[in-house]
């Protein structure tokens, strides 16, 4: 069972990143064009 | 100074700057602008359109945006929206201009964004408990359990103290009212879950429910953001409706200079230019110029009516065919316009807030649930006299009762039903209409505009040397009238006539030349003829006394289609309209009607909806005009064609986006499925708390119980909702 002393905050580590990511996500807005995000995968050249 | 948080754009603006002379000033000269392209729907569109609006000079930068199918533009102070619109046509993409006043308040939605957040804090939570729980349920003992236990307590109660305040808040707005609505029992579930839970970690005990706490949670959040991306995108596509309308007029000057005001800086006395095809903005008189004006939106009338210098003019009627000036005579509060609107609210307060099947269901299942947890507490206590264990009883009633079928499976079934039928062009503007709608009983159609197109049909009879002769005349106008006649003769093969001197008399008609005589059409009055019942128009050809061409209305595509699929169903269809008799009486024989009511004026379509809605019957109207935005708000529920006023498409709950009426049994349809859908779900999640509830309650529960019955019958509802056909 020593190996919970690992695995625990292993685990608690990669859950923090999944929420910071998320939160990253949503406070960038990368939520408010789910269609056209993922059309725009299908333009060639993204006129910038 | 502010300028680069005031203008977020111009960091990606150096065009702006460049054009504007440089520096900050251009911050406050750029602007943005709003279009709606509702043709936009794949990848190629998005490159199109973008490109061609970079292309327009002094655009700083164009984004579109597919799911709200509309462009961004960031631009020079000198760029119109007229000049994005015209760019885009060239590239072939329909664009509309949306008023940015009245698009930005929710423009970006913190509430559903905090939803967002909560969601996705409580969705990461719980799969790290759900997995230390695993370990738990799988034979942890002893130190072990009680590490994995206090690890749980340590993510469990700061992610609910911090995702599940929109249900405390709930709760206690409704407590301290004196209510009980479905946030109380959820939020004792939460709390007492967690508080209990930290207790029996702290005693050594074996069961913990912090996986439960953080999964009621969770789903429960799920439905909550679902509901409110349906609620938010019925207000948007409310707002975005009023914003393609942005009032403006042209405001004459002292010394005859006309300039574009808004509609609300107008003044009684100011005198303002209103070309063909415009609407009057506001009450007024003519006071040069002379023309035709269409009232069909005001009165049903389908004839358009003359005027003349000292004719009164109300807001909403359409100028066809003279430039005229009207002094105006009424603003604000004292127009026509308010006047309905004054209809529309006195309507509303009368409809009353629909309660919606979910809160009907709460309303008496949180007693129930309550008072079930309490009956387990006192009667453990009794049988066995422990409170620890007691407690813990009614706990897992409360968690394994918890609603989350009833805060999950409706929004679920409402935001599947609600994207579909928005792929087919119905908007839903409220949240529960789909619920109204499947209870209708009867259907009341507005005629001019609703079920027929607005625009006359010619009715049959004409010689060719007379449809060619009226044709080349009517090439001299837009009125409706002239048209139809050129439509007519189309239809009919017939080469329109070659008139010279072709001269359009606003409020009169059209003058030529034909064979060296001069030869006259439009109205009788004009050519010295005495007219009869219904629309109609006068060829004077010089020779022989005027000929009369008769005009009937056009019916809307599906309207036909849409009463028959009405009556199949066995819901009843009226016919009310503000027109004469005859044309009410040929559109009931044509359509299919039961009844058909003419000569209606707004007040007494209200009085009629109100009064069938007093014998108890649920009445759909369906309507354009601001004759029947009284009407349309007092009905059950309230649909309106794409093509209606404003005023119209603010007063009803469904809005009808392509011209075709029959999409709307379609709609009847859907709402059906989706009411049945509902009450299935209710079922379902029934089913599962017969079987969970008496495990609860003979004291077997246990978090993995509790887990596992509710897990299952959320995502069985939600499973069950996306069903939907």
């Amino acid at each position: 069972m020593q190996i919970l002393v690992f695995l625990i905050p292993v685990s608690l580590i990669l859950g923090a990143i999944g929420v910071a990511a998320f939160l990253w996500a949503v406070k960038n807005k990368q939520f408010d064009d789910l269609e056209g995000d993922g059309a725009r995968v299908l333009i060639d050249r993204e006129p910038d | 100074m502010t300028a680069l948080a005031a203008c977020p754009g111009c960091a990606a603006a150096p065009a702006a700057r460049a054009l504007a002379g440089g520096g900050e000033a251009a911050c406050d000269e750029a602007r943005k602008i709003l279009l709606s392209l509702p043709n936009v729907t794949c990848a190629g569109c998005i490159a199109g359109a973008e490109a061609a609006l970079s292309a327009v000079p002094g655009v700083a930068d164009a984004r579109v945006n597919l799911s709200l199918k509309r462009a961004t533009i960031r631009a020079a102070a000198d760029v119109t929206p007229e000049a994005l619109i015209d760019a885009l046509g060239a590239a072939g993409h329909k664009a509309m201009r949306l008023d940015e006043a009245s698009l930005a308040e929710g423009a970006d939605d913190p509430e559903g964004r905090a939803l967002l957040i909560a969601l996705g804090v409580s969705g990461f939570a719980m799969m790290n408990v759900m997995l230390l729980s695993v370990s738990v349920w799988s034979g942890a003992e002893a130190a072990t359990r009680d590490f994995l236990h206090w690890v749980s307590a340590a993510i469990a109660l700061p992610v609910v103290a911090f995702a599940a305040r929109p249900f405390f808040r709930n709760a206690l707005a409704a407590l301290s009212a004196g209510r009980l609505n479905m946030d109380v029992p959820i939020s004792l579930a939460i709390v007492l879950a967690a508080l209990m839970s930290l207790y029996e970690t702290w005693m050594s005990g074996r069961h913990a429910y912090f996986d439960a706490a953080l999964s009621l949670t969770f789903f429960l959040l799920l439905g909550r953001y679902l509901d409110h991306r349906t609620r938010a995108s019925a207000r948007s596509a409310a707002r975005e409706l009023t914003a393609l309308e942005a009032p403006t007029a042209m405001r004459l000057g002292t010394g005859g200079a006309a300039e574009e005001v808004a509609v609300a800086a107008l003044a009684v006395g100011d005198l303002i230019r209103l070309a063909p095809g415009m609407r009057a903005p506001v009450d007024g008189v003519v006071e040069t110029g002379v023309t035709d004006f269409d009232r069909s939106p005001l009165t049903g009338e389908s004839a358009p009516v003359a005027a003349r210098p000292g004719d009164p003019i109300s807001a909403g009627e359409m100028n066809l065919t003279g430039a005229v000036e009207l002094r105006v005579t009424a603003v604000g509060e004292d127009s026509s316009l308010r006047r309905m609107a004054d209809l529309v609210a006195a309507a509303e307060r009368g409809r009353g807030r629909y309660a919606s099947l979910a809160d009907r269901a709460a309303r008496l299942y949180a007693p129930g649930v309550h008072l079930l947890a309490l009956v387990a507490f006192i009667g453990w206590m009794a049988a066995a006299g422990d409170a620890r264990f007691a407690m813990n009883v009614a706990v897992a009633v409360l968690i394994i009762t918890c609603p989350c079928a009833l805060g999950l499976a409706a929004p679920a079934v409402a935001t599947s039903a609600a994207g579909r039928l928005f792929r087919r062009g119905v908007l839903l503007k409220s949240g529960t209409a789909l619920e109204r709608l499947a209870e209708v009983d009867l259907v009341v159609f507005d005629k001019t505009g609703t079920v027929t197109t607005g625009a006359p049909l010619l009715m049959g009879g004409a010689g060719r040397d007379e449809l060619a002769l009226a044709a080349g005349l009517a090439a001299g106008s837009a009125h409706p009238y002239a048209r139809a006649l050129a439509r007519a003769a189309e239809t009919a093969g017939v080469a329109p006539a070659a008139v010279a001197e072709l001269r359009e008399v606003p409020g009169a008609g059209v003058e030529g030349r034909f064979k060296g005589r001069a030869v006259r059409l439009g109205r009788a009055e004009w050519l010295g003829a005495e007219d009869g019942e219904g629309g109609a128009t006068w060829l004077d050809d010089g020779r022989a006394a005027p000929r009369r061409f008769a005009f009937e209305d056009e019916y809307r595509e599906g309207a036909a289609a849409l009463v028959a699929a009405l009556k199949a169903d066995g819901i009843e269809t009226r016919l009310l309209s503000g027109d004469g008799d005859a044309a009410v009486a040929r559109a009931v024989a044509a359509l299919g009607f039961d009844e058909g009511v003419a000569r209606a004026d707004p007040e007494a379509k209200l009085k009629l909806v109100e009064a069938l809605a007093a014998e108890g019957r649920r009445v759909l109207m369906i309507g354009d005009g601001l004759n029947d935005t009284g009407a349309l708000a007092a009905a059950h529920v309230s649909v309106a064609p794409g093509s209606a006023l404003d005023a119209a498409r603010v007063a009803s709950d469904i809005v009808v986006l392509n011209g075709d009426l029959s999409t709307l049994a379609g709609a009847f349809a859907t709402a059906r499925s989706a009411r049945r859908r509902i009450l299935e779900n209710f079922g379902i999640a029934g089913a599962y708390n017969l079987v969970a509830v008496p495990i609860a309650l003979a004291g077997f529960a246990t978090p993995l119980i509790a887990a596992l019955a509710m897990s299952a019958s959320s995502i069985t509802v939600s499973l069950n909702a996306v069903r939907l056909r």
